[in-house]
């Protein structure tokens, strides 16, 4: 304290009080002590108590903006009485799960809820001034609304479908990378996890965490990812006709039976005997009729290194952002891959090993061995060939729009480079729609729209296989791209676990309902 | 003249119409801009708030607090008249404080959703008006503060009345815990915090006639000088009124806050420090007597020394309170969540007892030394007319006024920041609630009052007393 010398007065107030000034200099030390003890020193352990209710408690007082797909809301806030002002409502829970997330209150968010949720609490920066716009004109203060790619016609059709299966789709435009659809079976309803009520939102967790059919998984990006099967050819095919030394006619021995090399193991094609007739088979008929022995040779001659090539090009090995908040990531594909804390909306990685000896290499050049994909990643190799060869970035969000109405985000098409020749695309498609035409895939046709396509059956020994369709309509002027799985086998016996039965008519609903639309 | 004239020249009532004839009202002119600061730096608060929390801008609440400003800057003009050279420093600090408390209740009637007459903010933004009011008149009525040692009986008597208040049935009402609060119809007041000025006013007037008697040595011990047996009565009628106060009013910090009041006026006047070991041990006795006797005590007591136990956290009246406000505040950090948005709703009582918690989780550990600071610079203050002033009473009274205010804010918020147990006493001037305003106004009129007649230099003065002719006086 600033005293004035004390006077001599003779009294010794002066003198007393100098002392009584330090008693109180002591007793406000002790405040300025235990206020940095309890806000510094200890602040860590009072914030990790579980009983403090302020960590989980943040940002609950704004209002959260909406997540639409074409204006409509399929998330959004509405007020309530009680301590937390305003209850999360998903009018359509079960179809969008996968996309919105869920929002709960213990913060642990998922989907575009938590890639986006600074936006959608108007918590960024750029909001903060449209908060205190809102603040002087007297408006309720609201979070921004994203506007999602997704068309809700196509995501109904995509759901409807894919019927009781446990699988996935995904359709996107080939052109931009917009994700139209995007189905995951089995799900759940985020309105339970939403719910003020924390133990009602522990029991429903508890209840899906524990649900063997994992409901909570987003299996058309995330998840065990399931081997690719023979849609995989077309990233072998591909390998192959970019390495120049192959063309569509370039033919293979066409055995019955093939046993692998420094391996006891013989594989056979899919129908049990040779592909097609004659002692040589095609490229373009290994594809359309989806045979593993030539696929095996093909890859066997490439070897892996190419093929490796070829599919981190198509975005193997790569997380990608579909919220486009973050650019992609790349893994080495290696066992000592760290797993990397990722941000909400970025799809598990494909892998494609980066080491492989030559009969592994040959089981890989249709889609076995180690290899695995999701939904996402095969759409993303089809939407390649369909778009003469360039890669877009899947994209889930179009722009997310303060309450203002003004634009904070713009998600442009963004290319992920050119991974196929143009040539190497139109020999592809060529091929695809060899296949649905008079091969595998003859259950994707559409009449009077031409449809590139491709099967996969990945047998997974004794367990029920996984099913897959890939393709894009129309072939001439491909606008929609669909990758669908059908995982368990469809539920079916094993002699009936059929892609061109299972998972090609789903695709099939899907490319023809944007064309019909 | 009057002022500063030897024998106590006490006209007080009749007193002289001094005109001075100087460069006038210096420290007014230091004191003007602090207040626009404050003012300035409160409009702030309040614009964070309702932006931090997200709220719509509220006129109501802005006409109010323009209403309030011009009520300060009244208080500005009127000091101008009647104390010019009161300190500069007094009111910009309490009209700091008391802003930052209004800009945090507000925040928190937010939270609540509480607005209009139902808002704690506007309450105390109208309590704040009247008390600034009532600091008026007190200067206004007090024109030379030697008066009120010729009243110092009377002061005895309102305060002991004003401590008895609550005690009383019928009118006295019990609030978590503690019988701090009168009832009277429709109106509820804190009768303590106006006790704690009266008793001030009598301490002084008291000491600086029995100091010398008390300052008397009878025999030494242990190297202290301890006072003549016969001497000890006062100390133990404060005492046992103390003791009083602990167990019907059931609350420490008030006990507490009177017998340190008493125990600090008693040394700063007779310099024996033996009356303040003898004091000590008496209260520490009685403070465990009541700990082991009294449940109630008893329970605060371990509520404190055991905070996080689940048993007391989980107790009604237990340690809930106290440890969600230290949650509130370890949220706030080093630089705080930013006014608005934090979430000091949670802690129970934010706006009253808690009003420190609710600052410190938005401000951080900065705010809250800032507040210390400020609050510590308004015992200085106080303090400063116990160095400089010209007469005992005025002397010892500040220093009184001085350090009960310093010892409330130690029980306050050292209750909140776990130094001492928790107790029923509110922060001044920041927490919400009608009577500690008043009180803590008339202690800013108070010390104002005191403050004008220290003379703060050599100077000229020309005075015309009543119905003499103007001289000249060179003085100091």
């Amino acid at each position: 304290m600033t005293l004035r010398p004390p006077q001599d007065d003779g009294s010794g107030i002066a003198r007393n009080l100098r002392r009584i000034s330090v008693v109180v200099v002591a007793m406000f030390a002790s405040l300025f002590v235990a206020a940095s003890v309890i806000q510094v020193g200890v602040a860590d352990d009072l914030r990790g108590d579980e009983r403090n209710r302020r960590t989980t408690l943040t940002n609950q007082n704004v209002n959260r903006g909406p997540i639409l797909v074409q204006g409509e809301p399929i998330a959004y806030s509405v007020a309530t009485e009680g301590e937390i002002r305003y209850q999360r409502v998903y009018p359509n829970p079960l179809l969008y799960a996968p996309i919105t997330g869920r929002y709960t209150l213990d913060g642990l968010n998922t989907g575009l809820e938590a890639a986006y949720d600074d936006y959608l609490t108007a918590s960024t920066g750029g909001q903060f001034f449209d908060l205190a716009g809102a603040v002087l004109t007297g408006r309720e203060p609201q979070g921004a609304a994203v506007e999602t790619t997704i068309d809700p016609m196509l995501q109904q059709v995509a759901w409807d479908a894919l019927g009781g299966y446990t699988g996935a789709v995904v359709a996107l435009e080939p052109k931009t990378g917009r994700i139209l659809a995007m189905v995951s079976k089995p799900t759940y309803d985020p309105n339970l996890l939403a719910s003020h009520d924390s133990a009602s939102v522990e029991a429903a967790y508890d209840a899906l965490a524990d649900d063997p059919g994992e409901p909570l998984i987003n299996r058309a990006m995330n998840g065990d990812l399931d081997p690719p099967g023979s849609t995989f050819k077309l990233v072998v095919a591909a390998a192959a006709l970019e390495s120049g030394r192959y063309t569509p006619d370039s033919t293979f021995p066409n055995p019955g039976s093939l046993q692998l090399p420094q391996s006891s193991s013989v594989i056979y094609n899919s129908s049990g005997g040779a592909c097609g007739g004659g002692d040589t088979v095609s490229l373009l008929d290994a594809i359309r009729l989806s045979c593993n022995i030539p696929m095996a040779e093909l890859a066997g001659e490439l070897g892996y290194v190419p093929i490796k090539d070829e599919a981190r090009q198509l975005g193997f090995c790569h997380s990608y952002d579909v919220a486009r908040l973050h650019d992609p990531i790349e893994y080495g594909c290696t066992p000592e891959d760290n797993a990397i804390d990722l941000s909400p909306m970025y799809s598990t990685y494909s892998w494609y090993p980066a080491v492989l000896d030559a009969p592994r290499t040959m089981l890989s050049g249709f889609g076995q061995d180690e290899v695995r994909a999701s939904p996402l990643q095969m759409a993303m190799v089809s939407a390649a060939i369909a778009n003469g060869g360039v890669l877009m970035a899947p994209t889930l969000v179009d722009e997310v729009i303060a309450s203002d109405q003004s634009q904070l985000v713009t998600v442009e098409p963004q290319s992920l480079g050119q991974p196929l020749s143009t040539p190497t695309a139109q020999a592809l498609t060529a091929m695809m729609v060899a296949s649905v035409d008079s091969g595998a895939a003859t259950n994707a046709a559409i009449e009077g729209v031409t449809v590139a396509g491709k099967t996969g059956t990945a047998e997974n020994g004794a367990n029920p296989y996984t099913l897959w369709f890939t393709g894009f309509a129309p072939a001439e002027d491909p606008q929609i791209v669909v990758a669908v799985v059908v995982q368990e086998g469809g539920g079916l016996p094993q002699d009936e676990q059929l892609s061109s039965t299972l998972s090609a008519p789903v695709g099939r609903a899907v490319l023809e309902a944007w064309m019909r639309r | 003249m009057p002022r500063g004239s030897s024998g106590g020249g006490v006209s007080a009532l009749t007193g002289a119409i001094v005109v001075k004839l100087r460069k006038p009202a210096r420290l007014r002119n230091i004191e003007a801009p602090f207040i626009l600061g404050a003012i300035l730096l409160v409009a702030g608060a309040i614009a964070l708030v309702e932006v931090g929390a997200g709220a719509a801008f509220d006129a109501m609440l802005s006409w109010e607090l323009i209403g309030l400003a011009v009520v300060v800057i009244a208080l500005h003009v009127v000091l101008r008249v009647v104390a010019p050279d009161a300190d500069p420093f007094v009111v910009p600090i309490a009209v700091l404080l008391g802003g930052l408390g209004i800009a945090e209740i507000h925040r928190l009637d937010l939270a609540a959703g509480l607005s209009g007459w139902d808002a704690y903010a506007t309450r105390q933004v109208v309590w704040t008006a009247i008390a600034l009011v009532l600091a008026v008149a007190t200067l206004l009525v007090i024109r030379n503060h030697r008066v009120l040692a010729r009243y110092r009986y009377l002061a005895m008597l309102v305060g002991i009345v004003l401590l008895v208040l609550p005690m009383l049935p019928g009118i006295g009402k019990e609030v978590n815990g503690a019988r701090l609060w009168v009832e009277l119809g429709p109106m509820s007041f804190q009768p303590g915090e106006f006790a704690k000025v009266a008793l001030a006013i009598f301490f002084a007037g008291y000491l600086v006639t029995a100091r010398d008697s008390l300052s008397m040595v009878s025999t030494r011990f242990l190297g202290m000088r301890l006072p003549r047996a016969r001497d000890l009565g006062p100390i133990l009628v404060v005492f046992a009124a103390s003791m009083v106060v602990l167990v019907v009013q059931r609350d420490l910090g008030t006990a507490l806050l009177y017998f340190g009041l008493f125990l600090g006026m008693l040394y700063v006047a007779t310099g024996r420090a033996s009356w303040i070991v003898i004091g000590l041990l008496l209260f520490a006795g009685g403070a465990i007597a009541a700990s082991q006797l009294l449940g109630y005590v008893n329970s605060r007591f371990a509520a404190w020394l055991d905070a996080f136990n689940p048993e007391h956290f989980d107790a009604i009246g237990g340690s809930y309170q106290l440890v969600v406000g230290m949650f509130g505040l370890a949220a706030g950090g080093t630089f705080g969540t930013g006014l608005g948005r934090g979430r000091p709703d949670i802690t129970p009582l934010a706006e009253s007892d808690f009003i420190m918690a609710a600052l410190g989780e938005e401000l951080g550990l900065v705010g809250v030394f800032a507040i210390l600071a400020l609050l510590l610079l308004f015992v200085g203050r106080a303090f400063r007319i116990g160095f400089a002033g010209t007469d005992d009473f005025g002397r010892l009274l500040a220093v009184g006024l001085g350090f009960a205010f310093a010892l409330q804010v130690f029980v306050v918020v050292g209750g909140v920041t776990r130094v001492i147990p928790l107790t029923g006493l509110t922060t001044p001037f920041l927490a919400a609630g009608g009577s500690s305003l008043v009180a803590n106004w008339i202690i800013v009129a108070l010390l104002l009052r005191l403050s004008d007649a220290i003379r703060t230099g050599p100077r000229i003065v020309i005075e015309s007393a009543s119905g003499d002719q103007p001289r000249l006086v060179v003085g100091a």
